[in-house]
Parts: structure tokens; C-alpha cells; sequence
């Protein structure tokens, strides 16, 4: 092993944190809405945590990222407050957005989230847009667009590549290749030569990475993030991991082999990083106080989430529009 | 005032606002090249740069998705669709998106775009050129509707929809674009939801927009000629829409007909129909009707697309069919 120097160590082991953070978070509002407790769509990044962790680290605060349905380790990692999102995701008083987008459309555009999206493929094209922004105001910023492989299918996401291409605009693509379109293997309905393919097709630059090794992530996106910065955007970063649970909090996943499962259960980021960590004189005790205080960190953002208030009625008709704001008549 | 075109009252409504205000931006395809499908870009790249008058390639999903994503991170983009054919290959866009980031992220942000969309016939432009979409975008919550019916209007309306803060769809109509007339270049921008009274009576209120407006005046004209004398409404935006106005007008005639070119059914019409109905059904002295497009695709064949238009004649037959 070699000598890893302590500032690399402390890093590390604070994306070990946000890790923990995002687990307990997607393990608490799966179960809830299993429970019944929560309603509507719940999508866990269980098994996915460490690309938005090791990406969201190398971001600045003014960066920007676009996210999608499974939405809520992106927006942990970029620092949203996880009270202020679990109000959201009860939909109450106080939520992210004030309740009324709920686990699909957690943002803050305070921290440049700029929406997690429930239709697959159309955060890439905003994305392009927030980048085109960016280039237009002359600002220093990058954006990152988080999708699935499920959205490598959708004519906007390629029409994205291809115009992030045409205006040589500040974008990392980072797709997360869980291997399933929601209860079909992407490998079965798309076509081609792989992921990165898609991407070269279009010009853009790619590297395919372990998603599951936060090391490798954290180090990939920062040569990415920073040759973006540096305008040789757009750039994009194929991650492959595993969606450990069904697409959907409710989905049981049953048309998977559960040995395929277990086999990707097994290479566990979160636990991948711990080994590390020990590896590297951390002591095990250090990572299981950090389990107990995300424990209960995620229990306080429980109750405070159910103890809080309903939205006033009147927030029903706010924020539609200005021109032409709808009453009950 | 000087003499100008609608497209041309459109161009100098855009180039003021990008003068001054340097987030203003417009995107589409040919914008620079050809100055847009009827010139109403022309010369604007040359002014503006290709930064602020953008060439895109044709994906519509992506116009108007990236248009999107520049207006909530501080711009104001101008989104050309060239068609409202076209417009609907970004609907998912429009609707999902557009219209909905500002409620369902609970107001952190707006989204200040100005889609435009021309409608309407233009002689031979057949089923997928020619659709008039407006009621489409009136039924989605969070999107305003403009459709306005001439150069002065279109000046002082594109104006106001790019200063507004909600997505804006900016409906030209195609065969408006050549029409002259007076337009002051300092006019201010016109507040939304103000119908134009363009022509008086007091036998029949006549409701219209965008291209149907000159055929209802023209209407108007021979009903004075005959002693019947027809308000002629031109409602300029449809989401906010002018109630009052209607009413008012209803309330001094009471009668009411609805002209335009869209498809009848679930059209606009029976929207303004059914209010005046819900408020004053009792001051109504015969029954409201609507004049407008069959529910069927437009042909491309001359004399078949005719039987789609709603020529004066007709306007005036419903109007005296009602006061008579």
C-alpha cells in the first residue's frame, strides 16, 4: 500500500460521509413509502452513491448540475439540506420547493441544482442551456448533467450531445449506468457499440469508469471538470454501477436473478471506500460514529419532516404565473 | 410612426430589447443566415453577433430545452420554432418543463422565454404548415398566449412578452408577416389581457384574433352598410384574455360571435362562449355561435383549403342570422 497523504485521506473521508448521508437517506424514504408513510414516486440511488459523491466534490459552489428522477444523491452531494428535502418529499411546509414538487423535482437553486426531472433526458437539454447561459454572461462555471443509460435512447439527449458539440459548451454528461431502463436491461434495447459510442459520434471526448470505486470517480471527474473549466467542454464520463433496488420504491425488481443482484450488491461503494479508509490507518471505530451521527442526522430530518406543517392553501395558486395568475373562477 | 410590416414591426420590437438589455438572446434555426423564415431576424446577427442571434441545427427538443436552461440561469431567450407545426416536436419541452419548473420547484425560479410559434394558413402550405395550435397552450397552466393581429400590436406585444417573467407563446400569423401598417417605434410596451374595441356597434359583439381580425372588420363594414352595427373585439393575447371587454360588449349588444381560424372543436371558442353563458345568459337575445376551422386537416388542394377559411361573407350571413 502506498503512502497516501493526509489531506487525500480527510477528503476521502469526507465523501465517505456524503455517502453514508445519501444510503441513509434513500434507505429511510424507500422503506417510508413501502411503509406508506410517504406517497407518489420514491426512486433510491442505493449502490449508485459514489458518482455523484466523487463528482459533486470536484464542483464549486457555483457550478451548476441538471439531475433526474433518481434525483436525491444528486442534490446531497451538491449540499442541499437534507431536512429542508425530506419536508419535500412529505411534501410539507418548508420542503425544497415548498412541497409541491415533491422526491422528482428536488432542487435548490441557492446551491445551482437546477431540478431533479421527471421526464427522462429533458435535465440534459436544460443543461446545455444553463451552459450556453454561462458562455453567453462570460461566467466561470461548469455543468453537469447527471442521466441513466436509460436515456442514451431518447432523441433530446442525443440532440444534447450534439449541441453541446456545436457550441463547444462548459459540459461534463455523466451518465450513470445502472444497466436498467427502469424494468428493461438497456443492453437489450439499444443499439450499437456501447455507451461511449454515442458519445464519440459526436465528437465528444469519453472514459468509461468504475462508478462503484470512488477513487477512480473522484479522479476522473476532476480532470473532466477541470478541462471543462478550462472550455475543452463538452466531455463525457460513463460510470458503470448497479441500481440495487427496483426502479421504483415499489417495484420489487422480481424480474432480475437474484444472483445478478447479490453480485453487484457485493461491490458495495460505501463499503469499498471503509476498506479503504481502514486501509489507510482510519480506525473502524471512526467510520461506525460516522454511521451513528448520519443515523441521526436522517431520524432528526424524520421528525422534523412529520412534525412540520402542511403548505398554506393559498401557495395552490402562487408561483403559476404572473401574467394571467389562476384563481378558483 | 412610420409604415412597416408585421415581421418588420417584430424585428424592431427585438432589436430595441436586445439594445437594451443584454440577456436578451434569440435561438433557432436560420436566424442568421436568412434572418428567419420571413426576415424578422434580418440583419440582427450582423448587429448582435452569432453569441445573441443563434444559428441552432434543427432539434426542436433542444431549442427549446437549452432555451430553458439559459432562462432560469439569467438570460432571456427568444425562442424561434418557425412554425407552430413545429412547435409541437417541443411540447414535451414546453409543457413538462416550460411551464412547470416555476410552480413544481415551488417559485425559486422563473422562466423568462418568448416561444414563437407563427400559425394560421398561407396558401398551400397543406396539413403539417398551416395549423392554428393556440387553444393547445391556453389549456397548460403557467404558459401565456399572445396572437397578435397587427404591426403595431406585434411591436408593442413582443415587447411585453420579452420583458414578461413567464414562458411567453408568441403566436405570429403566417399570412400577417407582408401586412403594413402604422407602428411607433417608441411605442411602450402593451400590457397583457387589453383587447382592442377596433371597430363600434351595438347589435353584435364579434370576438377575433391574430388572422381573422381583418375579415371580422371587413364584416363589420358591410353590417354598417346595412344598419347593423358589430363590435369588433380583437382580444390580442388569449391566456391572460380580456373578460370585460367581452362582457361588457355583451352586455351593451346581447349577442355574441367568436371568429377563428383554429379547429372548432375544444377550440377557444367555446371557452369564451361557455363564460358569457355562466355570467349573463340572461342578457343574451339569441344564441352565441363560433365561426371557425372544420374539424378536419388542412388540404393543400386551393378550393378545398378555401372551405377551411372564414371569409367576411359568412361572418356577415352569422351576424344577421343572430340580429335578425
Amino acid at each position: 500500500m502506498n503512502e497516501t497523504q493526509a489531506p487525500q485521506i480527510e477528503r476521502m473521508h469526507g465523501m465517505f460521509l456524503t455517502m453514508l448521508l445519501i444510503r441513509a437517506f434513500d434507505e429511510y424514504a424507500g422503506q417510508a413509502r413501502r411503509d406508506g408513510k410517504l406517497r407518489g414516486s420514491v426512486h433510491e440511488y442505493i449502490g449508485e452513491e459514489a458518482i455523484a459523491t466523487g463528482v459533486c466534490a470536484n464542483l464549486l459552489p457555483t457550478d451548476y448540475i441538471s439531475s433526474y428522477h433518481r434525483g436525491h444523491g444528486h442534490c446531497i452531494a451538491k449540499g442541499a439540506d437534507p431536512v429542508a428535502m425530506m419536508k419535500e418529499l412529505y411534501g410539507k411546509a418548508g420542503g425544497v420547493c415548498g412541497g409541491k414538487g415533491g422526491s422528482m423535482h428536488v432542487a435548490d437553486f441557492s446551491l445551482g441544482i437546477l431540478g431533479a426531472n421527471g421526464v427522462v433526458a429533458d435535465g440534459v437539454t436544460i443543461a446545455v442551456g444553463a451552459a450556453q447561459a454561462v458562455k453567453l454572461r462570460g461566467e466561470n462555471r461548469v455543468v453537469v448533467a447527471f442521466f441513466g443509460d436509460g436515456a442514451l435512447n431518447r432523441g433530446p439527449l442525443l440532440e444534447a450531445l450534439n449541441w453541446a458539440r456545436v457550441f463547444d459548451l462548459p459540459v461534463v454528461f455523466v451518465c450513470e449506468d445502472n444497466t436498467w431502463s427502469d424494468k428493461t436491461r438497456t443492453s437489450s434495447v439499444t443499439g450499437g457499440s456501447g455507451i461511449l459510442a454515442r458519445a464519440a459520434a459526436f465528437g465528444i471526448p469519453g472514459e468509461t469508469i468504475d462508478g462503484n470505486d470512488l477513487l477512480a470517480v473522484d479522479a476522473a471527474a476532476r480532470r473532466f471538470i477541470n478541462d471543462a473549466r478550462a472550455g475543452r467542454g463538452p466531455l463525457f464520463l460513463h460510470a458503470k454501477t448497479y441500481r440495487w433496488r427496483g426502479h421504483l420504491a415499489l417495484d420489487k425488481g422480481l424480474y432480475r436473478d437474484p444472483a445478478e443482484v447479490a453480485s453487484h450488491t457485493a461491490d458495495d461503494p460505501i463499503a469499498r471506500t471503509a476498506a479503504w479508509l481502514i486501509s489507510q490507518g482510519v480506525v473502524a471505530a471512526a467510520l461506525e460514529a460516522d454511521r451513528r451521527e448520519v443515523t441521526a442526522r436522517i431520524n432528526a430530518a424524520v421528525a422534523e419532516a412529520e412534525a412540520a406543517p402542511w403548505p398554506d392553501m393559498k401557495t395552490l395558486f402562487e408561483d403559476v404565473q404572473d401574467a394571467g395568475a389562476p384563481t378558483w373562477r | 410612426m412610420a409604415v412597416t410590416t408585421y415581421a418588420q414591426a417584430a424585428l424592431l420590437a427585438l432589436q430595441q430589447e436586445m439594445e437594451r438589455d443584454p440577456t436578451v438572446w434569440a435561438l433557432g434555426e436560420d436566424l442568421g443566415r436568412e434572418g428567419g423564415v420571413s426576415g424578422q431576424y434580418l440583419g440582427l446577427q450582423q448587429q448582435f453577433g452569432r453569441h445573441r442571434i443563434v444559428d441552432t441545427p434543427i432539434s426542436e427538443s433542444t431549442i427549446m430545452g437549452a432555451a430553458i436552461g439559459a432562462a432560469i440561469c439569467g438570460t432571456r431567450p427568444v425562442v424561434e420554432l418557425r412554425y407552430a407545426d413545429f412547435g409541437i416536436c417541443a411540447a414535451d419541452e414546453i409543457v413538462n418543463q416550460a411551464a412547470k419548473i416555476r410552480y413544481m420547484l415551488g417559485g425559486q425560479v422563473r422562466v423568462p422565454a418568448v416561444i414563437r410559434q407563427p400559425i394560421g394558413m398561407r396558401g398551400g402550405m397543406a396539413a403539417q404548415h398551416s395549423q392554428s395550435t393556440e387553444a393547445w397552450w391556453i389549456h397548460i397552466p403557467g404558459l401565456v398566449v399572445v396572437a397578435p393581429a397587427t404591426p403595431a400590436d406585434n411591436h408593442a406585444l413582443l415587447k411585453t412578452a420579452i420583458r414578461c417573467d413567464d414562458p411567453v407563446i408568441y403566436m405570429e400569423h403566417k399570412e400577417l408577416w407582408t401586412v403594413e401598417g402604422e407602428v411607433d417605434a417608441a411605442a411602450e410596451p402593451m400590457p397583457f389581457g387589453k383587447a382592442g374595441i377596433l371597430h363600434g356597434g351595438s347589435d353584435i359583439a364579434i370576438v377575433t384574433w391574430s388572422g381573422m381580425v381583418a375579415a371580422c372588420l371587413a364584416a363589420a363594414g358591410k353590417l354598417a352598410a346595412r344598419g347593423c352595427g358589430a363590435e369588433v373585439i380583437d382580444l390580442r393575447t388569449l391566456w391572460p384574455r380580456d373578460r370585460e371587454a367581452v362582457f361588457m360588449s355583451v352586455a351593451k349588444t346581447g349577442r355574441l360571435l367568436v371568429v377563428h381560424q383554429a379547429v372548432r372543436v375544444a377550440g377557444f371558442d367555446g371557452e369564451i362562449v361557455a363564460e358569457v353563458a355562466e355570467r349573463m345568459f340572461g342578457s343574451l337575445k339569441a344564441p352565441p355561435r363560433r365561426l371557425a376551422g372544420p374539424r378536419t386537416p388542412i388540404p393543400f388542394s386551393e378550393p378545398l383549403e378555401t372551405q377551411c377559411r372564414i371569409a367576411d361573407d359568412r361572418i356577415v350571413a352569422a351576424a344577421l342570422e343572430m340580429i335578425e
